[in-house]
Formats: C-alpha cells, sequence, structure tokens
C-alpha cells in the first residue's frame, strides 16, 4: 500500500495545527470540535495552504514550502468526503458520480454503492445514508490514491449509523488505499480505523492503535475521550504493591499502577460490575464505589448505568434482574488491575 | 368599538390613497388618448428611431456589463483582500448617484476636456454626440445592480461545492463554470433584469452626457423629453412612447418576479438575494 507521509504547520485562529504523520492502511483523527481535525484534511487536499511543510505520496510531492511547491487540489490524487457530503444540488446522482470520473462509465461504481435505482435523482430527494453513498461513489470516481473522510458518520441518525459504520469499515479494507477519517466520535474511530491519533488543540497527544489507547491512556483526556470514567483523587504509596487514591468523596481506590500525588483514576465501563449488594470477603475486586443508581442509557444490546460517580456498561439482562431502572443503591466494583492511573 | 371601526376604515383609505397614487399615472397614460391613436403613433420615425436606438444600446451596454461585471462581482464574492469591504461599497454608488452628477461625471471623465478626453483625442476617438457615448451612460448606471446582485449570487455558493469540486480534478475555470455558475444563476439572471430595466429607462446621465441627436443618441426616455418639451404637438407620441415603455417594464418585472419566484424541485440556495457583506 502506498504511504503519504504529511508534516505541516498551519496557524488557525486560536492555534497552530501542528502534525507529522505517516499514512498508510486507515488512520483516524479524534478530537473535540474546533481541535483541527478538518483542517488536516483541507492541507493534504490542498484547500489550505500551511505556513510550513511537506505532503508527499509515495515519491510524489504534492506540498514541498521550501520549494515554494504546492499542487492545486485537482491535480493532488485524493478522494475528499465532506461533512455533509457537499454533493452537488443541481446535478443528478449520476452526474455528481460522474463528475470527477473522466468519461468512465460510472454505472458500474453506481451498482456497487446500491444507488443504480437513484441515478436519475438529485441530492435533495435522498436520504442521509443514500446521500452518503453518492459521496463516497463520487469520491472514487475520480480514482484517488489517498482517501479523505470528514466525519463520514456524523450526519447520520443512530439507527442508520451502526449499519453504514460496519458497510464503510468493510469498503475501506476492500479498497487497500491509505485512508484518513476524522471523527469527534471515538467509537467510530476506533471500529473504522487501524491507528488512532488523539487530536487537541493541534496537536496530537496520542497515537496508536485503538486498544493501546483504551490499554495506556497518556492523560486524563485521552481517558475520557476514549470512554473512561476518570475520577480526580490523591494517590499515596499504599501497602505492597498497590497504590492507593483518596478521592474527593472520601473513598478510597486502589491501582497496580504506580503515582504519587493528584492523579486521575481511570477505569472503562465494561469493567465494572454493578451489584446490589456487595460482601468483601466473597469479592476479588478490590474497588468498591456505593452510590444512588442514576440514568440509563440503552447502546445496542448494553446499558449504561451510572452508579454515583461512576458509568458502568451491563447487559440488559442484568439491568433487569437487578431493577436497575428503579434507582436506589448499588455497588460499582472494579479491579485494582483493570484500574489505571493518568497525570491530570 | 366605533373606534375601532374608524381606525379600520383610516387603514383602508390610506391605503386606497397609495395604491391609486401609484397606479393613476400609469392608467392616465393609456386613458388620455385611443388604443389606436396611441399604435398609430407607434410608427412615427423619431419613435421607431428611438426604439431601435434604445434596443441597441441596451443590448451592447449589457454585453459589457455580464463581460465585465461577471468577473469583478466573482472576484469581490470569492477574494478577501484588503480594501474589498470598500470597493464592494463604490460599487454600489451609482445607485444612488443622482443621474446628474452621473453625468457630469462622464463628461469630467470622458469629455473632450475630461479626465480621459486627451487621451482619447489622441487615439482619434470622440465620444461626444454618439451611440457610444449613449452605451457609457447606460452601462454606468445601470450595471452596479447587476454587479451588486452578482456578489450575493456568488457569495450564497457553498464554498465546500466549490472545493469538492476542484478535489474531483476540476481546476478553477470549469469550476466556475459546471458548479458555480449553474448555482448562481438566478441571482445573476434577477440581476441582469433588474439592470436592463434601470438602462432602459436612463435618462438624465444620457441626455448631459450623450445629447438628444434623433436616430443617433435619442434613446426612449431622451425622445419623450424632446417631444413633450420641444414640440408643440408632440404630447401624443410622448404618451405613445410612455406606453411602449410602460408595457416593457411591466414585461420587465413579470420577468423579475417569475424568475425569483420559481420554485425549482431542487433549491439551489435560500439565500441568493442576501445583500454582500
Amino acid at each position: 500500500m502506498a504511504t503519504l507521509q504529511a508534516d505541516f504547520t498551519l496557524p488557525l485562529r486560536d492555534f497552530a495545527l501542528e502534525l507529522a504523520l505517516d499514512l498508510s492502511g486507515t488512520v483516524a483523527l479524534v478530537g473535540p470540535s474546533g481541535a483541527g481535525k478538518t483542517s488536516v484534511l483541507r492541507v493534504v487536499a490542498g484547500l489550505a495552504d500551511p505556513r510550513r511543510g511537506h505532503v508527499a505520496l509515495d515519491g510524489e510531492r504534492w506540498l514541498d514550502t521550501e520549494r515554494g511547491l504546492s499542487l492545486p487540489p485537482e491535480r493532488r490524487r485524493v478522494g475528499l468526503v465532506f461533512q455533509d457530503y457537499a454533493l452537488f444540488p443541481h446535478l443528478s446522482v449520476r452526474a455528481n458520480v460522474a463528475f470527477g470520473a473522466g468519461g468512465r462509465d460510472v454505472g458500474p461504481l453506481l451498482e456497487r454503492f446500491r444507488i443504480g435505482h437513484l441515478a436519475a435523482a438529485h441530492p435533495q430527494e435522498l436520504s442521509g445514508g443514500e446521500r452518503q453513498r453518492v459521496a463516497l461513489a463520487r469520491a472514487l470516481a475520480r480514482d484517488p490514491a489517498v482517501l479523505l473522510l470528514d466525519e463520514p458518520l456524523a450526519a447520520l441518525d443512530a439507527h442508520t449509523k451502526t449499519e453504514v459504520r460496519h458497510e464503510l469499515a468493510e469498503l475501506l479494507r476492500e479498497l487497500g488505499l491509505p485512508a484518513l477519517l476524522v471523527t469527534h466520535d471515538y467509537e467510530d474511530a476506533a471500529a473504522l480505523a487501524d491507528e488512532v491519533g488523539v487530536l487537541v488543540e493541534g496537536r496530537l497527544r496520542q497515537f496508536g492503535p485503538p486498544a493501546e489507547l483504551v490499554a495506556r491512556p497518556r492523560d486524563a483526556f485521552v481517558a475520557s475521550f476514549t470512554g473512561a470514567n476518570l475520577l480526580r483523587g490523591r494517590a499515596r504509596r499504599g501497602d505492597g504493591a498497590l497504590t492507593a487514591i483518596r478521592l474527593e468523596s472520601g473513598d478510597d481506590l486502589y491501582s497496580a499502577d504506580e503515582a504519587e500525588g493528584e492523579v486521575g483514576v481511570v477505569v472503562y465501563p465494561w469493567e465494572v460490575s454493578v451489584a446490589r449488594t456487595h460482601t468483601p470477603d466473597t469479592d476479588s475486586a478490590l474497588n468498591v464505589v456505593r452510590g444512588q443508581v442514576g440514568s440509563l442509557v440503552e447502546v445496542a444490546n448494553r446499558v449504561r448505568v451510572r452508579v454515583g460517580p461512576v458509568t458502568a456498561e451491563v447487559t440488559a439482562a442484568s439491568a433487569a434482574r437487578l431493577d436497575l431502572a428503579d434507582g436506589g443503591i448499588a455497588y460499582a466494583t472494579f479491579k485494582a488491575t483493570g484500574t489505571r492511573l493518568v497525570p491530570l | 368599538m366605533t373606534r375601532r371601526i374608524l381606525a379600520g376604515a383610516g387603514v383602508f383609505a390610506a391605503a386606497a390613497i397609495a395604491f391609486a397614487f401609484l397606479l393613476l399615472p400609469i392608467v392616465a397614460i393609456f386613458a388620455r388618448v385611443s388604443p389606436g391613436t396611441l399604435v398609430a403613433q407607434l410608427s412615427h420615425p423619431v419613435v421607431t428611431d428611438a426604439l431601435v436606438l434604445s434596443l441597441k444600446t441596451s443590448a451592447i451596454a449589457q454585453t459589457l456589463v455580464l463581460l465585465l461585471g461577471t468577473p469583478a462581482a466573482y472576484l469581490l464574492a470569492t477574494r478577501r483582500f484588503p480594501g474589498r469591504s470598500v470597493a464592494v461599497v463604490l460599487v454600489e454608488l451609482p445607485l444612488v448617484l443622482p443621474p446628474a452628477v452621473a453625468g457630469i461625471g462622464l463628461i469630467a471623465t470622458f469629455g473632450r476636456l475630461g479626465l480621459l478626453g486627451g487621451t482619447l483625442d489622441a487615439l482619434g476617438v470622440r465620444l461626444g454626440l454618439t451611440q457610444a457615448a449613449v452605451v457609457i451612460a447606460v452601462a454606468y448606471v445601470a450595471s452596479p445592480l447587476y454587479v451588486r446582485q452578482a456578489i450575493a449570487a456568488f457569495e450564497a455558493v457553498d464554498a465546500d461545492l466549490v472545493a469538492a469540486s476542484r478535489t474531483l480534478g476540476a481546476g478553477r475555470v470549469r469550476t466556475f463554470f459546471r458548479v458555480v455558475l449553474p448555482l448562481a444563476r438566478r441571482g445573476l439572471a434577477a440581476g441582469e433584469a433588474l439592470s436592463f430595466a434601470r438602462g432602459l429607462g436612463e435618462f438624465g446621465a444620457t441626455i448631459m452626457f450623450a445629447g438628444s441627436l434623433q436616430g443617433v443618441t435619442q434613446t426612449l426616455p431622451v425622445a419623450i423629453y424632446q417631444e413633450f418639451n420641444v414640440q408643440p404637438d408632440g404630447f401624443t407620441t410622448a404618451l405613445a412612447m410612455s406606453a411602449l415603455l410602460v408595457v416593457v417594464s411591466g414585461a420587465l418585472l413579470v420577468t423579475l418576479r417569475l424568475i425569483l419566484q420559481w420554485q425549482p424541485s431542487r433549491p439551489t440556495s435560500r439565500f441568493l438575494f442576501a445583500t454582500s457583506r
């Protein structure tokens, strides 16, 4: 697979976007809105001119500020899918897809994306999922060497999103193109990408496979962004190999990580068990948080439930068995080995 | 109760007066003499000369407005440069300028003793009392209406669509003709209709800068004034030409309404007629 190299500085309104990235396979940049994610795509596509930098696809130079070289967007072989798809409203689906195809027959492409029956329709008549497929087909029709996707799932409702995410993951695998996608949703990033970068205020906080970001979040932001519970506390070396953390609430938690002073305690919802009663003698989990059962949110076949300050993820069956919908007091327990400490 | 009825009647009366005030002069043009006389007057050489001249100079002036105004508007709509907002205001200035001032300005620029007079003289170009002078006067007064509307139409084209076109391999020129122009066309057409109507009715700047020479610089509005003011029995001819202009203006107004109200099955932009920033 080809490799796209990008290394540049682009001044934005409040900060400078600084990034160095070697792209082969699918990479997702995640971050809060306003972190500069879309600007990364614009620089690669040639729609924004960085002050300093290089962009190259294998040997092919697209941008080299030292040599004063910056190919216009039409000469960079990128397929860019815009956040709200940017389909041409005055053109039919077929004409949209054919726009960059250079006269090639787009029939097979329309069929591949299951939009053949919509060929004569105009974008305004399509559903969100259909628009997304048209946008993808249009971007691929120009035969790009790199695929850029701006929030590919953000414009879809929750119902279509899961299905489209699955299709998109499959497509990216089939294409075998270097692909760069940006999203504010870590779950989407983890589902679609081989590697994920967390971008905050124009800088990469952490970059690695999704599993690594979850296993070893570098800081509190990465931890909470990847979906972890983040509790604040003060760590001190405790008895034996464990670190004890005194929470602001007065509770004590234990972690196998070593730390001292103010720390963030990180635990993922799927590592937290919920029970109505707690007997310390029979539970291997060292950490217990007793609290009021709060909001319940269904996520696919699971339920996210809040117990005091901790969010836990349990199966729908367990939630029903424990009558969590009724509220009341419950115990959230998790193991010291699954409890990570990060600097705040 | 009585007070409310009185208030209602007052509003109704005010509306009726306003409506009558706006409509009566137009009705009067047609009511003064019989339709047969009006039609017969249209074959008068003064009228046919003025009509041909008006259409010809308008056509040339509007072609110039489109050819020069469209790129200017696109530049002002899409580029950010120092002084841009000043430039946008300056483009609109001729709109609010009194026609007599526009006439003086044109004389001071292109006249024999004007700013460019010497240069034009050296090139052997004499504008005074020529059709070219009419074209200049019409274009000067009418173009801001088109340019202003065109700026708004271009600004309303979603920048992402332009960017999408570029990433799909289309260069600037192809993007302009395949994406920008089709999306802005309604705004451009509306601006052009307004500009054409304004240019056709141009009087003040034309009579000052180009004069009133039948068949050479005497457009319909100028001819109306000439007939009314100078010819002893010219009033009927003036009425006939006025009636003609009423009909043409009415047709232009209807065309404009149709352009603006025409709801295509695929609206291109809801902000087509936003004023330019």
